[in-house]
């Protein structure tokens, strides 16, 4: 079975391009060159450069020596949180900058959760002197709001999204409805592997670094290049994707996923995707979604804003679908548990997104001698208000 | 099956420019839907597209946004809808269209939603996230054996060779999207707009065109319709109903009011 996008956009049932035609052309210009784009030997060389010098890679893959004694494993962290700008996203808003430059764009749009895709496209933008416009929705502006500001030092606008739910999904509808409205100088940066083909195979593509450095670091310290898990958090499922990419071929290596279960999965208020969500179509590409029966889009909860989107890539959906993924739902509660750990076992404060992945570790029962890799997706700096809150750090 | 689908009817038959309106269903109130589709009528539409609300419709401005948002407030989902239009033929006799986006065709099932369609006199349908591809290996067939038009839409930056595969694979009209936008951003027809339309209405498609966002009232309508066979109005009736205190008056006097009869 193949877990690669195929011709058609699909991945098994999920992907496709469901987009209104007023997108159409910009999709299909990205459709049709984004392959010569990025396998030029140019670009590749301008791409690994701004990796290496601007972003800071390779990133770490780091022993986490007490948390394997807790565990009975070999944990390794792979450190994204390392990644100039806190978390994995600047990998793909590095790549979809210099596609962006070569379809002649000079405007960029883009839609945030947690601010962490919102910040690393700004980033690129300031680098690249590009106009940035950051849909962001309205709760979220509120709860990540160091990231608001980091934004707007950067030089970019940052527009609530006032619709729905207020959060993710809403901040995607109103980045889209933005670049329908401006079709000829507008890139629209997608910060997961969610939206309509290519999107979901290009982003994934930018982030599977992630997993060829894990390959090369796994060699060097343990003589193999696979790991017996990895495990990464999902909300569209980007970080996961750029980890999972070597190793989805690999049956030796257990791809898991970390969904959040908001107040618990039958709560009422949850995120976690493969277990309430059915196929349907949500921001142009067909996926599991969470819905009601008329189709219409429940409005999702999490803690981490970057988890709080009621959908996944159709490549999750695929890996779910097909059993070659294990997902697992992880409540807030969980997720706030495992970032304590984290911070107080191996000095790393993770991000809440991360955490999520950093829970599985309670669910997993890997063997002593079998290899964990965590892909550590961001750190928490954005969500130390959050933290103080519910962990009441202030008393 | 045997009757000519109203729509083709429409066009072969009309002497003047055809005004569509879109209105979405259950608004302002859940029970309003025939009341507003009877005044439309009344007031001399020829074609009603009727909206069903959808919790995400990215295609769509503030206005439609917020009355699909207030409609689904009040319970409303396809299969509503469709127990409201079922005694539709009673009374409406000008071709009707339902609009939507579709994941709430999808979740309702295809052939059935085509089936319930047929069944009350639906003449088409327009699902601007439906892609051309998707819909040619999936489901024309089904829309075909149910009798039922899908609408496409073109955009000042469709290709000439997209707008001669959309128009080979169209039945019924053309549906012209005024400027690159959501609807309801933009309001009148400027030089550039003009240049595009008569640019499409050179080409000399097989299928007619109305023209649509943008239009709002009887100047942007006769401006349309210099290049088309007639327009749509949309986000203008909904910000008008959702205001209305006598909704049927101020329907049929809109409608007249566009086509130049008051
Ligand atoms: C640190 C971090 N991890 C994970 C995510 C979730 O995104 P994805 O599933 O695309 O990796 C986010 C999103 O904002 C994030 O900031």
């Amino acid at each position: 079975m193949s877990f690669q996008v195929d011709e058609q956009g699909y991945y098994g049932n999920f992907g496709g391009a469901f987009i209104p035609e007023m997108l159409y052309p910009n999709v299909e210009e990205l459709r049709s060159r984004y392959l010569d784009i990025i396998a030029d030997p140019v670009f590749q060389a301008e791409y690994d450069a701004l990796l290496k010098d601007f972003v800071g890679r390779p990133t770490p893959l780091f022993k986490a020596e007490r948390l394997s004694a807790k565990y009975n494993a070999k944990i390794y962290l792979k450190r994204e949180d390392l990644c100039h700008t806190g978390a994995h996203k600047v990998n793909n808003t590095v790549g979809q900058i210099l596609v962006a430059k070569r379809l002649g764009k000079n405007k960029i749009v883009a839609e945030t959760g947690a601010g962490q895709h919102g910040v690393a496209t700004a980033t690129v933008c300031a680098l690249m002197g590009m106009e940035c416009i950051v849909y962001m929705g309205a709760i979220d502006i509120e709860r990540q709001a160091p990231n608001v500001a980091r934004m707007r030092m950067l030089g970019a606008q940052v527009v609530a999204a006032k619709s729905g739910s207020q959060t993710l999904k809403d901040a995607t509808n109103e980045a889209m409805r933005h670049w329908i409205n401006h079709p000829v100088d507008t890139h629209y940066i997608i910060g997961s592997v969610v939206g309509p083909h290519p999107y979901p195979d290009m982003v994934a593509r930018f982030q599977s670094i992630i997993s060829a450095e894990i390959r090369t670091q796994l060699q060097e310290k343990e003589g193999r290049d696979y790991p017996d898990y990895v495990i990464a958090c999902v909300g569209g499922g980007s970080n996961a994707a750029g980890a999972f990419y070597h190793f989805l071929d690999e049956p030796r290596t257990a791809l898991i996923a970390a969904e959040a279960a908001g107040k618990g999965v039958n709560s009422g208020h949850s995120a976690a995707t493969t277990f309430l969500g059915k196929s349907g179509v949500l921001h142009g590409s067909k996926s599991l979604l969470m819905q009601t029966e008329d189709g219409q889009v429940i409005e999702p909860y999490s803690i981490s804003a970057g988890l709080d989107y009621p959908g996944i890539g159709p490549m999750h959906a695929h890996l779910f679908e097909s059993g070659r993924g294990k997902f697992y739902g992880i409540t807030d509660e969980e997720a706030l548990v495992a970032a304590v750990e984290c911070s107080q076992l191996e000095g790393i404060i993770p991000a809440l997104e991360t955490a999520h992945a950093l829970a599985v570790f309670e669910k997993l029962q890997a063997k002593p001698n079998e290899i964990v890799v965590v892909n550590l997706s961001g750190r928490g700096d954005k969500d130390l208000a959050t933290y103080q809150n519910r962990l009441k750090l202030n008393d | 099956m045997t009757k000519m689908n109203r729509i083709s009817a429409l066009f072969a038959e009309a002497t003047e420019p055809i005004l569509n309106v879109y209105t979405t269903a259950g608004y302002p109130h859940f029970e309003d839907t025939m009341t507003v589709l009877t005044a439309l009528q009344e007031g001399g539409v020829d074609i009603i597209e009727i909206g069903m609300p959808y919790s995400d419709p990215v295609a769509d401005g503030e206005t439609i946004q917020q009355s699909n948002q207030a409609s689904l407030d009040q319970g409303m989902s396809v299969a509503h809808l469709l127990t409201q239009l079922k005694d539709l033929r009673q009374t409406i006799t000008v071709p009707v269209l339902l609009m939507g986006y579709i994941n709430p065709v999808l979740q309702y099932g295809v052939e059935a939603f085509c089936a319930k369609c047929a069944a009350i006199g639906i003449d088409g349908l327009i699902l601007p996230d439906l892609p051309m591809a998707e819909y040619e290996r999936e489901y024309k067939a089904i829309f075909e054996a149910h009798g039922l038009f899908n609408i496409f839409l073109i955009t000042p930056q469709t290709t000439d060779e997209r707008i001669r595969h959309i128009d080979s694979v169209s039945k019924g009209f053309i549906y012209m999207v005024s400027s690159a936008s959501t609807t309801g951003a933009k309001t009148g027809i400027s030089a550039d707009q003009e240049v595009y339309f008569s640019r499409i209405a050179s080409m000399n498609l097989k299928n007619p065109r109305l023209i649509g966002f943008g239009i709002s009232d009887h100047e942007s309508f006769v401006k349309a319709s210099k290049n088309a066979s007639g327009a749509i109005i949309g986000s203008a009736f909904v910000k008008l109903i959702g205001q209305a205190t006598n909704l049927k008056a101020e329907i049929v006097d809109f409608v007249q009011s566009i086509k130049g009869k008051i």
